[in-house]
Parts: C-alpha cells; sequence; structure tokens
C-alpha cells in the first residue's frame, strides 16, 4: 500500500518534470526540471533495491552533468524563447511520439518478461551490499568494457579541451 | 503491488516525452537535455529488468550508459560553445554550415 503510494506520487512529479522540460521557455527552468526528474528516478533506484546507482544518480547526472549544463546556460546568456509559429510541426512531432508510446505500450503488454530468477535477491543485496556486489561484477566480469569506458573518458577530456580552445 | 510493468510503462512515457522534445525544440541545450531525459528512461528499464531478473548485469549497463552520457555533455557542450563563438546562436535553424 505505502509503496504503491509512493510509487504513484514520485511517478506523477516524473512525469510532470519531464513535460516541463520540454516545455519551459527559459533553458534554466528547464535544467531545474531535469534535475527533479532525476531526483525522482533516484528515489526509483531506491525502491528497485540499487542504492548505489541512487546515489551514483544523484552525484554523476544532478551533480556533474547539470553544473556543467548549467554552467554552459549561464555562460551563453541564452533568455527565453519566443513562442514559436511551426504549429505542424508540432502536431507532427507530438503523433511520432504518441506512436512512439503506443508501439512500446503494446510491446510491454503482449510481451511476458521472462520469470527466470537469477542469484540476486534482496537476501543477498543486504548481505553482501549493492557496491560490493557491483564492483565485483565490474572488475572481474566486465574489465575489460570498464578499461575501454576509462579510454572513452580520456577521448572526451582530450575532445572538450581542443574544442573549446579559441584558436583550433 | 508495483510490477514490472509500471517501470516499463512509466519509463516509456518519459522516453516519448523526451522524443517529443528533441523534435520540436529549437534551443539546442533544450535538446540535449532531452536526450538526457531519454537516456535516464532507459537507465529506468535496465534497473528494473535486472531487480526482476535477479541479475546484476542491467545495473553494470547502466554505469557505462551514465559513462558515455558523461562523456557526450562534455563533447556536445564544447560543441556548443564553439558554435555559439561563430554564430552568436544556439538555435538549431542556425546550423546550416554544410547546407547547399
Amino acid at each position: 500500500m505505502f509503496e504503491s503510494m509512493l510509487f504513484t506520487s514520485v511517478a506523477l512529479v516524473a512525469i510532470l518534470s519531464a513535460f516541463f522540460v520540454m516545455k519551459c521557455r527559459n533553458p534554466v527552468n528547464s535544467a531545474l526540471c531535469l534535475i527533479t526528474n532525476f531526483l525522482c528516478l533516484s528515489v526509483f533506484y531506491v525502491m528497485l533495491e540499487a542504492p548505489f546507482m541512487a546515489a551514483i544518480q544523484i552525484m554523476v547526472y544532478a551533480g556533474a552533468i547539470m553544473v556543467l549544463i548549467v554552467f554552459v546556460i549561464m555562460l551563453l546568456n541564452i533568455g527565453s524563447v519566443a513562442k514559436s509559429r511551426y504549429t505542424h510541426g508540432v502536431a507532427g512531432a507530438a503523433v511520432v511520439a504518441f506512436l512512439l508510446f503506443i508501439a512500446a505500450a503494446k510491446f510491454i503488454a503482449g510481451g511476458e518478461v521472462a520469470n527466470k530468477v537469477g542469484n540476486v535477491t534482496a537476501q543477498v543485496v543486504q548481505d553482501y551490499g549493492h557496491t560490493e556486489l557491483i564492483g565485483t561484477a565490474m572488475f572481474t566480469e566486465f574489465l575489460l568494457p570498464f578499461e575501454i569506458a576509462s579510454i572513452l573518458l580520456l577521448v572526451a577530456i582530450v575532445g572538450a579541451v581542443i574544442l573549446s580552445k579559441r584558436k583550433v | 503491488m508495483i510490477s514490472i510493468y509500471h517501470y516499463m510503462i512509466l519509463s516509456a512515457i518519459l522516453f516519448a516525452i523526451g522524443t517529443f522534445g528533441v523534435l520540436t525544440r529549437k534551443n539546442m541545450i533544450v535538446i540535449f537535455m532531452c536526450i538526457e531525459l531519454m537516456l535516464n528512461s532507459v537507465n529506468l528499464t535496465f534497473i528494473a529488468l535486472s531487480r526482476h531478473l535477479g541479475n546484476m548485469d542491467g545495473q553494470i549497463f547502466v554505469f557505462f550508459v551514465m559513462t558515455v552520457a558523461a562523456a557526450e555533455a562534455a563533447v556536445g557542450l564544447a560543441l556548443i560553445i564553439a558554435f555559439f563563438r561563430n554564430k552568436e546562436s544556439v538555435e538549431v535553424d542556425d546550423f546550416n554550415l554544410l547546407k547547399w
């Protein structure tokens, strides 16, 4: 009962904030709504027994990426935009987005999620801790993707520095 | 009781809203934020299914999605700043340097 109420209210806030990310005229308001959405998602991660992912969500997304975006908005000094006149484009996009949602909903309703229960149950997460489970998986089974991700981040750093140099 | 389907429908809704934002908005930074929204809705699906199937692999995948999102944010915002320096605008309608 409590879980259901919590889910409904947080889902409502998540959907409303996502809507306002898309709707707000001022990019700063969009950014604030996006941060609200990230916080709602981290609540969902806690409900799904993934506390480490919730912490990472807040630290990386709400902390790092959104600060970067807000910083760029402030740096470029973008004001609110005027109301757009292309209503047919908006209608077409609405149709595309709605069809996408219908397709996804049909797929979810029609397919049966496999009821295979693996070895990571709520009890295991309680006993070992979520961080330890993630760390074990990442540094044994997924070691090569982890190293490739570090190279990706290095390339991103170098690319960002070169792109923001005044003379290329 | 909250089942896996609730989470998947919720993330489908968030993904559709993100798609709508990407298709309609003109401001490059808002489009960027809508892409982050779509990435996050996919992350929610990954974690919900990982919890449902009792398997850790989905959460590791979310970790890598976050890495790619961080790299994308750094490079994309640098591109936006470089573009703004040349054209004094972040509207996607002005991105017509390659137009013949």
